[in-house]
């Protein structure tokens, strides 16, 4: 392996899914110090970072980089909702081949259920009778909630192929089979795919179980170079590929609501790692929400668009499948501060070192992440392999 | 489009600068408009100061004020006020035959009517004097 190609050699994860104690900075500062332990590198040598959270705006990193203490070399606060960690990975694997640092640390932490409680889901665009600006003019007075933008998106896909609530609802199913094995998830009772169908509607035809929780949490990684990582404490998990994109910011603007941007990045991330969807042993997907999963399951190339439903049906998915999806129990069941992609590329991790636990997927070498952010608008998938 | 004033209006409120403003006092005329290219043909809305096929300036160009439900929910949990009072109500994505889609509200329908490909037309509600923003309901039948 050339010696500057990317690896992640450091994960860590601050206290979830309920953690009144943690502000958003300590989520941060938790999660670092964490993955600091687990790596093995000194603070001292972190020299890029890459960090957005929940409501910091661009300059989050500064002011993150600040309270944490980073001499920079190379920094990056790519903000595209919960996707943007999959960037950080592309941007920082970038930046190592480059030379323009040697250690990255990405970070993320969100104190989101503590401080303000299930609103993400189901509050409205704009405050209530508030003045609204740009695109909000066209969308905020029509009381369209989050759940309900990705609601439009499983109708469409219900009416142009077929595709029905109880094969949603196998994602669901699937997911919190996963978090029964994670001491930490938020909800870990087995669920049926008639409980999620006989869950109240929150936005026809999503039920309460097609969506993900509402919690706290914060995680970090580790990027560095494969040369670097051979003096550490981990086995080193390499960066095969990497790609973002995005079809559209706000809902009322995407092109095809069957369709996102992921039909684009992966075909390219796995152009750059030489490798198909056939070569993929496990999945850690944003599950934002049931159609969320469905959608990228498609793009991505585990089956034909429209042909997701029949294919999740089949129970691929599953703990023992041959595409286990969310083996820490995501969104779905365990853990969604806000922007749960940093948590994708920290379970991927724990798998390809074979430290999974009870929720181990044999053989696993190569996961695939996707991240998405928004409304299935920015998308950036990761492939990560065992060294 | 009908256009119905002097309605209380309690919901998120759009402030248009000079550039915006068109949209919404045609509306609250009766006239629903979105964008059209002079230099490509392409049609956009949401209104912008560019063409977001070719680059350049895109000019107010008027529509029927009918459409087709391309895509919609039911709301059925809305924490926000005005909107907590009103549920359930229908949010849909309608696509005007001009070649552009519209966010809004279906609204006079029973909600088991409402489907994909519904046929519908706009109507206006002012928000301000002067300013109105469109809303949509099943197309009657006749002329």
């Amino acid at each position: 392996m050339p010696s500057r190609d990317p690896v992640i050699v450091g994960i860590g994860l601050s206290d979830y899914p309920v953690a009144p104690h943690l502000s958003t900075p300590q989520h941060h500062a938790q999660a670092m110090q964490r993955a600091l332990a687990d790596s093995g590198v000194a603070k001292r040598d972190l020299d890029g970072f890459c960090c957005v959270g929940m409501g910091g705006g661009p300059g989050e990193a500064m002011v993150m980089a600040e309270y944490l203490g980073i001499d920079h070399r190379y920094v990056d606060s790519t903000m595209t909702g919960g996707s943007s960690f999959e960037f950080h990975v592309q941007h920082a694997a970038a930046a190592l081949r480059q030379g323009l640092c040697e250690t990255v640390l990405v970070t993320y932490g969100s104190n989101f259920l503590s401080a303000r409680g299930r609103t993400l889901g189901t509050g409205g665009f704009g405050g209530p009778g508030g003045r609204v600006h740009g695109p909000d003019m066209y969308q905020a007075a029509y009381g369209l909630s989050l759940v309900g933008a990705y609601a439009m998106i499983a109708r469409r896909h219900m009416h142009e192929y077929g595709t029905k609530p109880e094969q949603l609802a196998e994602i669901a199913v699937g997911v919190r089979e996963f978090a029964g094995l994670n001491p930490k998830a938020m909800y870990r009772d087995p669920i049926t795919v008639s409980d999620v169908l006989a869950s109240r509607m929150i936005a026809d035809p999503l039920h309460l179980l097609d969506c993900c929780v509402v919690s706290d949490g914060g995680g970090a990684f580790i990027m560095t170079t494969a040369e670097r990582a051979r003096d550490l404490r981990q086995p080193a998990v390499r960066v095969l590929g990497a790609a973002g994109g995005q079809t559209h910011w706000n809902i009322s603007q995407m092109p095809d609501f069957t369709r996102s941007a992921a039909a684009k990045t992966a075909p390219e991330t796995f152009a750059q790692a030489g490798l198909t969807p056939a070569d993929v042993d496990v999945l850690q997907f944003y599950d934002s929400f049931t159609i969320t999963v469905l959608t990228l399951l498609e793009d991505c190339g585990f089956c034909a668009k429209g042909e997701g439903g029949p294919f999740v049906a089949e129970g691929h998915l599953r703990r023992g499948g041959r595409l286990p999806l969310n083996t820490d129990g995501g969104g779905l069941s365990s853990c969604h501060s806000g922007m749960r992609g940093i948590f994708l590329v920290i379970e991927a991790v724990r798998q390809l070192r074979g430290q999974a636990g009870e929720a181990q997927v044999p053989r696993a070498e190569v996961a695939l992440c996707a991240g998405s952010g928004g409304f299935l608008s920015g998308i950036g998938t990761v492939l990560l392999g065992k060294s | 489009m009908e256009v119905i004033r002097g309605q209380e209006w309690k919901r998120p409120k759009p402030a248009p600068d000079a550039s915006e403003r068109p949209f919404f006092e045609a509306a609250a005329r009766g006239e629903l408009l979105h964008q059209r290219c002079p230099a490509c043909g392409h049609r956009q809305f949401y209104p912008r100061a560019v063409c977001t096929a070719c680059g350049a300036d895109p000019e107010w160009a008027p529509s029927a004020g009918r459409g087709v439900v391309h895509t919609f929910t039911v709301v059925r949990q809305n924490g926000m006020p005005p909107f907590k009072h009103e549920l359930p109500y229908v949010v849909a994505m309608i696509e005007l035959p001009e070649g552009v889609r519209m966010l809004g509200n279906v609204t006079g329908v029973e909600l088991d009517q409402v489907r994909v490909g519904l046929a519908v037309e706009a109507y206006a509600v002012e928000f301000e004097p002067g300013l109105a923003l469109p809303f949509w309901r099943a197309t009657r039948s006749g002329p």
